[in-house]
């Protein structure tokens, strides 16, 4: 009788998954890894969790620090809406970032198949070299190219004048400042050069060749061999480049903000949104706006990376094996 | 008839040797191919170089001759850095960047491995979750806590210190947590049963044995780090008011402002701080440039 009735919990429903779940919770090593991961779980409770729940909590307010924040409701929003320069903050983020992207990984992955055809040392020390500009600190790329980019007796215009080109005043001219911004984005893509070149390599070497039997030329080579197997890479630096163009800030605030005279030629054609956020929530104190453009941003990023994996989740081939 | 026998065994020796997927036919023709290419790479390799040397040669002109454009100066000024030096506490910058750089690495290359760690090796409930949690982060822009993160720290009395440019570091960060993991499953898990067997804890598993396997990693993301650090302005603006605690990017954005731009047009005194800030850097990366590279091209195969 009672050798039954120990057996009964046994046998009927042997481990039901909350049973195991349970069990699982008592383990020392459940207690172990919860230790390790500790760090991470404080930091994503205190200063990301906590954080994003207070910045939603203050764009429903108006805060200037001094005073207690007031419950103003959705105002915040309303004036996001209505804010023409948030139009144009986003607009020229936008812009950038609708240019930057294709034009960047489309130059570092032309330059990554070159290397990759060179190979050996050659291609070892060019990399170097294409991936130095991106150890300049971003400040000193800012000044750098604020001298480069002058209208008058800049580098770049000086180079299009032995081409016949009369340049224009790129920091200066409203009309200029937005592609001279990308021009100066161009020259630090080395990050992007780099993962390129390391997906080409891995690139199997009988896949060119069997596609060369079968007759496929340099470019059908490219599209449907190169391509397809980096795609991964390709997908990677899509998503990465989009979410750090979107927040665009210490170059562009380098150039053109911080003192009165720089933000008064660049006018408004320089204001990315991530400067005008800034601006709102530590120049202006206006930190209940501030949260809700934050909020804006997140929201920005959080589609434009949504779609991108949608997107690319047609497009991205992944090979069997775990790589 | 002798030429078709020669043609023969020639392209199939080319064939057979070629490991690379040029497509010309002859050797020769191949060598030209190569040599066109890698003049054109050599060409976009100047162009890239070119600003960095322009800097560091304007650095060096008299004031009036910064913007000549002329490569080697005409006239070599170095007193433009020890005008840089008399005018601005650039040292005191430099230390302090070095001091937060440091600060920031070391904190968090140490929990960002203890976070991996513990996604790597331990099975547990809500593992799943947790990691896509990290994953998630990632994608988050620094931007939308930046606010609240501020008035944390002002709360804690430290929002005029440099503590706020580093301390989060202690609480690991999702990106390094994500590349040190795929370090941490790359090892073998028998060494770690064998060293269970042997008695060792599970802290001594990550401390005496998966950390020094890891070296390559964590040196990886201490210099990832350490650059971030070195190159961050917006933190510096937000908390620094005071010059003397100033870092290097905000120095150098104040230099700017005060000696150039809308300023008094010393910019010979702008080009020096740049290449005394930039100078660190590119030392950093010829003495790592091995785990640079290594690390930023592990990112893209994983994604």
């Amino acid at each position: 009788m009672s050798a039954a009735d120990v057996r009964v919990p046994l046998a009927a429903p042997p481990m039901t998954r909350r049973r195991r779940w349970q069990a699982a919770w008592r383990r020392p090593e459940t207690r172990w890894a919860y230790l390790f991961l500790l760090p991470w779980i404080l930091g994503f409770l205190v200063f990301t969790a906590g954080p994003m729940l207070a910045s939603l909590v203050l764009s429903f307010t108006d805060y200037d620090v001094i005073n207690p924040a007031t419950y103003v409701g959705g105002e915040n929003y309303q004036r996001m809406v209505e804010d023409p320069e948030v139009r144009t903050a986003l607009f020229n983020t936008v812009l950038y970032t609708v240019i930057h992207v294709p034009l960047s990984i489309a130059i570092a992955l032309a330059l990554a198949v070159l290397l990759n055809q060179i190979g050996g040392r050659f291609a070892g020390f060019f990399r170097t070299v294409f991936y130095l500009p991106a150890m300049t600190p971003t400040v000193a790329v800012g000044v750098l190219f604020l001298l480069l980019l002058n209208g008058q007796n800049g580098l770049v215009n000086a180079l299009l004048r032995l081409f016949g080109i009369n340049g224009p005043a790129w920091t200066t001219d409203p009309d200029w400042v937005r592609w001279g911004i990308i021009i100066m984005s161009l020259w630090t893509i080395g990050g992007t050069i780099v993962i390129l070149f390391a997906a080409l390599k891995n690139v199997p070497n009988d896949l060119y060749e069997a596609a060369r039997i079968d007759g496929a030329g340099a470019w059908r080579q490219f599209r449907e061999v190169t391509v397809p197997m980096i795609s991964g890479s390709l997908f990677f630096v899509t998503i990465v480049n989009t979410i750090a163009s979107l927040q665009m800030f210490t170059e562009v605030y380098t150039m053109f903000y911080g003192n009165a005279q720089s933000e008064l030629q660049a006018s408004d054609s320089a204001l990315f949104y991530v400067i005008y956020l800034f601006q709102q929530g530590f120049q202006f104190l206006e930190m209940g706006y501030a949260s809700a453009l934050a909020w804006g941003l997140f929201a920005i990023v959080l589609i434009v990376t949504l779609v991108q994996v949608k997107l690319g989740d047609r497009f991205v081939y992944y090979e069997g094996d775990d790589r | 008839m002798t030429q078709m026998v020669h043609v023969e065994p020639a392209q199939e020796q080319s064939g057979g040797q070629r490991q690379r997927p040029p497509s010309g036919t002859s050797p020769a023709r191949r060598v030209v191919r190569t040599g066109f290419i890698v003049t054109a790479v050599a060409i976009v390799a100047v162009t890239f170089t070119y600003p960095l040397l322009w800097l560091i040669s304007a650095s060096l002109k008299p004031r009036y001759q910064i913007f000549d454009n002329v490569l080697v100066p005409r006239e070599v000024q170095p007193e433009n850095y020890s005008g840089l030096l008399d005018t601005v506490p650039f040292l005191t910058w430099f230390g302090n960047s070095m001091v937060v750089g440091v600060m920031a690495a070391l904190t968090v290359t140490l929990s960002s491995a203890m976070v991996a760690f513990g996604f790597a090796y331990f099975r547990f409930p809500g593992r799943n979750v947790l990691f896509l949690l990290v994953l998630g982060t990632m994608m988050l822009p620094a931007a939308v806590t930046m606010i609240p993160t501020f008035l944390i720290w002002q709360e804690f009395g430290l929002s005029q210190t440099q503590v706020p440019l580093w301390a989060h570091n202690v609480f690991a960060s999702a990106f390094y947590v994500f590349l040190m993991r795929q370090f941490f499953l790359s090892l073998p898990r028998d060494t770690f049963e064998a060293a269970r067997v042997d008695g060792c804890g599970y802290f001594g598993l990550f401390w005496r044995i998966a950390m020094p396997l890891c070296r390559p990693a964590l040196i990886v993301v201490f210099i990832f780090e350490f650059r971030a650090s070195w190159t961050d302005l917006i933190r510096p603006l937000i908390y620094l008011q005071d010059e003397a605690l100033y870092t290097l990017p905000r120095g150098l954005k104040a230099v700017l402002d005060a000696f150039g731009q809308g300023g008094e047009q010393r910019w010979e005194i702008v080009m020096a701080a740049s290449v005394l800030a930039t100078i660190p850097l590119i030392i950093l990366f010829f003495c790592a440039q091995r785990y640079f590279v290594e690390g930023i091209a592990t990112q893209g195969r994983k994604g």
